[in-house]
């Protein structure tokens, strides 16, 4: 994580701290617009609907500015490495198969969605074999089904697969 | 000639017959093919979650549906969620919803997009009663003394809990108000048992919760019953507690307080359903209608149990929904108003 | 000594064959609906109600069935504890403070150590809380009647302020994320006029922002990918895995009697109250931290940091069976359903409960020492057990989680928005974590936002504005009084310190 593992650097610490930062500020600033479209008056009983998210946008907003001014002042030594670009590649490398994932469960179920999911991690992270990976990521699958459709009748997301096999 | 009319009278007796045949045939086929959601557009523990729970019990103890029936709650936006939920699910025939005072309450004062139009009413299962009820330390012996004593404190002086904002307890209080001309400080919580506590701890002076959330401490000793918003009395005469039975409180209407309200505990479908489907949701809560459990809850809830269908049903609904509006108008409780 | 003679013939009632069985059933799937974030105990509990339905009707059979539905809730309280520990996924709201002390002892390596303190410290802060019920119900139902709004947000303010001091993190950071968290909570109704906010015409937004939604996101999708950062390995997998861990764990537990104590009240405090099992966690562990001698060290694995949140949670959601039966006032979502299964098999909560079912009250209350003595039998057996899931590699069981989590934010509110959030917030989380933005006070402030909120509008309602309520009375006088003492504390300490080191 350090300046020392030799890698390059993808982000360095003022970006994100400044990302972040206007993000927040965005978020405030969200906040405070619709409260105030609501009213955040204090009236003779009580508070109005937007009272309360009012200041919480207003404090938003203003802490999101003092840690704007606090990253940017952030000195040279102190900016190192937010994130390399290695270990970004490795973040990025499951959090964009979760993003398609979570993008299949209302194509194709979630019970098949998990088995390919399952499937394409052991396979390309873990390298096993293929008979592994099938037995590990169908089985997850059958066991979940069981629990949530079968046992505790909790219905989940599914496909055209279970429609064909008459499941739901 | 009198032959051939006879003819031709005959064979179209007989087409239509045939037409209708596989009509009726289908209208006594339609059954589920798959598992059955039952939305509750209120969170677990309320009183439509518990009607939902009990009916799917005694569907499930008697095989009353071969297929399952999963109880979902989607309690979001005041019940929005739910109700958004099956007008979204056009034509699914097996997806059902038990509903509230809040099927009118809840577009009115959010301004969420939905009608009970978007809905297919399927059968009324019961009306639901309220009840104006004082903690026993306080000195009402009726409703009228009671709002005497409310009228006589002036505005913003006397508490009404209830459950919920905007909802059935806080149309009720602002009923009151309109006739009597008093303001009460309404003070909304979460359930009908909290409500319940609220008053016998004395944070509130009167509450109008349903028979079912306040009878445990009627039966303690820590409340007691004013009057109930329905226009008749309640037909329950089993002793509750030690001297009263629910049909010994008096309607409000015979205290002075022209006040009816009741709520409705009624099954609908998704839009665009056929009637054969219908047909076999109203006979599917007959069934469960006519079990003793069903009978021993109706009791303990002193329910009003009229139940509608078809077109009766949904002339109730309309009616219910015009009241709504005029009342809801009056308290100024609908959205952009 | 009544009670003792009226739990006896409870143990009568309770010592059947067929309810033991159904003890062990309960637990067993109580600990895995507690595991599962995707199946919550009320979920679990409201699941089965039909099933006890027709259990009921049998002589004896309500007994029956609310053996079966309370051990699963204590299944429920002792299985939050598992993935919170393990894979820093709290698989119940309560447990989120577990994963404060609970993740980093399972990275040292002392996951099991991790677990038998967890399993322990639930059973204790049980034993306790069933002990007050058993004793002291007729005296404490009555103290739930004192609090009304004022009350109930002195309660919360205090929860806040115990948990919330001085931490190591920028101020302007910790302000930042707490005020986030209250932004999220206030999404959705105003609780107390019914006008929508926040939601912007989004259907999706009209359910607000589930809590459990941005615990797994924050801490379970947030934790694995920090992880992958660092490689493709669990930090765990060095754990020992024999039952012998359990042994040298009680060994150590005894030195925290002071903890335990001070949870334990805590958690009947809050339970009776009825204020809940989460905030009675997060209450305990500030407590825990600023009082304990190790105090400092809490967040960086240590058992003791385990012990005060469980305690509290197991000892809150014990004591909340007793507002609910005496009072009929729930005080958990999973209370709540048990509340309404009572209903349904025509038993009526109430203060005359304990007089007209004496058998049902005193079977429920003899079938909670059992049952939880069998719920620590369950998962302390099971402890090596769960402490090797951790040796399964990280390519297999990563993508196992993920989809755990994805479900688990599904059933929330059956929408698949949700688990687009879940990973919105995982993203958070890891970012967060990495530039020092704290992560528990934003998830405090969404448990407690909305609640607190609510309760200070009451109380504004029915005092017409008048601020001075929250001093009314001896009550909520000393609770807004200690959570300002709270709160300041360690302003105080500071000036203190400062002001001897100047003289």
């Amino acid at each position: 994580m350090t300046e020392g593992s030799g890698g390059k650097p993808a982000f360095r610490y003022r970006v994100a701290e400044t990302v972040v930062a206007a993000v927040f500020f965005a978020l405030g600033a969200i906040v405070i617009f619709d409260s105030a479209r609501l009213g955040f008056g204090w009236r003779e009983d009580g508070p109005q609907t937007g009272y309360f998210p009012f200041y919480i946008g207003v404090i938003i907003c203003v802490s999101a500015l003092i840690n704007l001014m606090a990253g940017l002042a952030e000195t040279k030594e102190k900016n190192r490495s937010f994130v390399e670009v290695e270990q970004l590649k490795l973040v990025l490398s499951v959090l964009v198969p979760t993003a398609v994932y979570v993008g299949l469960i209302g194509w194709i179920g979630i019970y098949v969605a998990s088995a390919l999911f399952v499937a394409l991690f052991m396979r390309w992270l873990g390298k096993y074999t293929w008979w592994k990976v099938a037995a590990v990521s169908i089985g997850n699958s059958l066991v979940f089904f069981l629990i949530f459709e079968f046992w505790f009748r909790i219905p989940l997301p599914k496909g055209p697969l279970e429609a064909l096999l008459g499941l739901n | 000639m009198r032959n051939l009319f006879e003819r031709v009278a005959g064979s179209m007796v007989a087409m239509t017959a045939m037409a209708a045949l596989p009509q009726a045939v289908l209208a006594q086929a339609w059954e589920p093919t798959k598992t059955v959601e039952f939305i509750i557009p209120a969170g677990t523990g309320g009183g439509a979650d518990q009607m939902a729970r009990a009916a799917q019990g005694i569907i499930a103890k008697h095989k009353l549906m071969k297929q399952a029936m999963v109880v979902v709650n989607k309690a979001g936006g005041a019940g929005a969620e739910g109700f958004l939920d099956v007008k979204g699910a056009q034509g699914d025939p097996h997806k059902i919803i038990i509903t509230l005072s809040n099927l009118f309450t809840t577009p009115l004062a959010t301004g969420v997009p939905f009608n009970w139009r978007d809905l297919t009413p399927v059968k009324m299962l019961a009306l639901d009663q309220f009840v104006l009820w004082t903690n026993v330390s306080k000195p009402y012996k009726s409703a009228k003394e009671y709002i005497a004593a409310a009228k006589a404190a002036g505005p913003n002086k006397f508490k009404m809990a209830g459950t919920g904002a905007k909802q059935e307890d806080q149309i009720i209080t602002a009923a009151i108000e309109q006739l009597t001309g008093t303001k009460f400080i309404y003070v909304p919580f979460k359930g009908g048992g909290d409500v319940a506590v609220q008053l016998v701890g004395n944070h509130a002076d009167s509450t109008v919760n349903n028979p079912i959330e306040a009878v445990a401490h009627w039966r303690g000793g820590k409340l007691k019953p004013l009057c109930v918003f329905d226009p008749k009395r309640m037909p329950y005469k089993t002793k509750v507690t030690d001297t009263m039975s629910w049909s010994d409180i008096p309607t409000c209407k015979e205290s002075g307080l022209d006040v009816d309200y009741l709520m409705l505990r009624g099954i609908f479908m998704p839009g665009g359903v056929t009637p054969a489907q219908v047909q076999y949701y109203v006979e599917l809560f007959r069934k469960v209608q006519a079990t003793p459990e069903w009978k021993d809850l109706m009791e303990r809830g002193a329910f009003n149990q009229t139940s509608l269908e078809g077109k009766e049903y949904a002339d109730w609904v309309a009616r219910e929904e015009a009241r709504h509006i005029q009342l809801m108008k009056a308290a100024r409780f609908i959205a952009g108003q | 000594m009544d009670e003792i003679q009226s739990l006896l013939q409870g143990f009568v009632v309770v010592l059947t064959l067929k309810n033991i069985a159904l003890m062990f059933t309960g637990i067993v799937l109580g600990v895995i609906i507690g595991v599962l974030p995707g199946l919550g105990g009320a979920n679990g509990v409201a699941i089965l109600l039909p099933l006890t339905f027709s259990m009921s009707q049998a002589p004896g059979g309500t007994t029956s069935a609310i053996i079966l539905l309370s051990c699963i809730y204590w299944g429920a309280l002792f299985g939050g504890a598992i993935t919170s520990i393990l894979f820093n996924i709290p698989g119940e709201p309560w447990s989120v403070a577990t994963t404060f002390d609970g993740y980093p002892l399972a990275q040292k390596g002392r996951a099991g150590a991790a677990l038998t303190a967890a399993f322990t410290s639930s059973f204790v802060g049980a034993l306790v809380a069933v002990i007050v019920i058993t004793f002291l119900s007729p005296i404490v139902a009555g103290f739930a009647l004192e609090f009304g709004p004022p009350e109930f947000f002195a309660v919360y303010l205090l929860t806040f302020c115990a948990f919330v001091g001085m931490s190591k993190e920028p101020p302007f950071k910790t302000l930042a994320t707490m005020m986030l968290g209250f932004a999220l909570a206030a999404v959705g109704t105003d609780p107390v006029t019914g006008t929508l906010r926040l939601t912007f015409g989004s259907t999706h937004l009209l359910t607000g922002f589930d809590f459990l939604i941005a615990v797994i996101g924050l801490f379970g999708i947030g934790e694995i990918l920090l992880t992958l950062e660092e490689g493709l390995a669990f930090k765990g997998a060095q754990a020992k895995m024999n039952i012998k861990v359990v042994l040298e764990t009680w060994k150590e537990l005894p030195k925290y009697w002071l903890t335990s104590i001070r949870s334990s009240a805590v958690g009947c405090f809050m339970g009776i109250v009825p204020g809940g099992a989460t905030p009675a966690s997060f209450m305990s562990y500030g407590v825990a931290r600023r009082f304990s001698k190790d105090g400092d060290k809490f967040g960086t694995g240590i058992v003791e940091g385990v012990v005060a949140p469980e305690t509290a949670a197991h000892a809150a959601g014990t004591a909340a069976l007793l507002p609910m039966l005496t009072l009929g006032v729930p005080g958990s979502p999973t209370a709540a359903v048990l509340l309404g299964g009572l209903l349904i098999w025509g038993l009526q909560p109430g203060p005359l409960l304990f007089v007209e079912q004496k058998d049902f009250v005193w079977g429920l209350i003899a079938s909670m020492y059992l049952g939880n003595i069998v719920g620590l039998i369950v998962v302390l057996t099971c402890v090596p057990l769960f402490a090797a899931i951790l040796r399964v590699p990280f390519s297999v069981i990563a993508p196992i989680i993920m989809v755990i989590c994805a479900i688990g934010a599904y059933t929330v509110h059956n929408s698949i928005f949700d688990v687009w959030m879940m990973l919105v917030f995982g993203v958070m989380g890891y970012v967060f974590k990495k530039l020092q933005y704290p992560l528990a006070p934003l998830v405090l402030a969404i448990v407690l936002g909305d609640r607190a909120e609510s309760s200070f509008r009451q109380a504004m309602l029915v005092a017409q504005g008048d601020m001075s309520v929250f001093f009314s009375n001896a009550l909520v006088g000393s609770l807004t009084g200690l959570a300002l003492f709270l709160l300041f504390w360690p302003l105080m300490s500071m000036l203190w310190s400062k002001l001897r080191r100047g003289i």
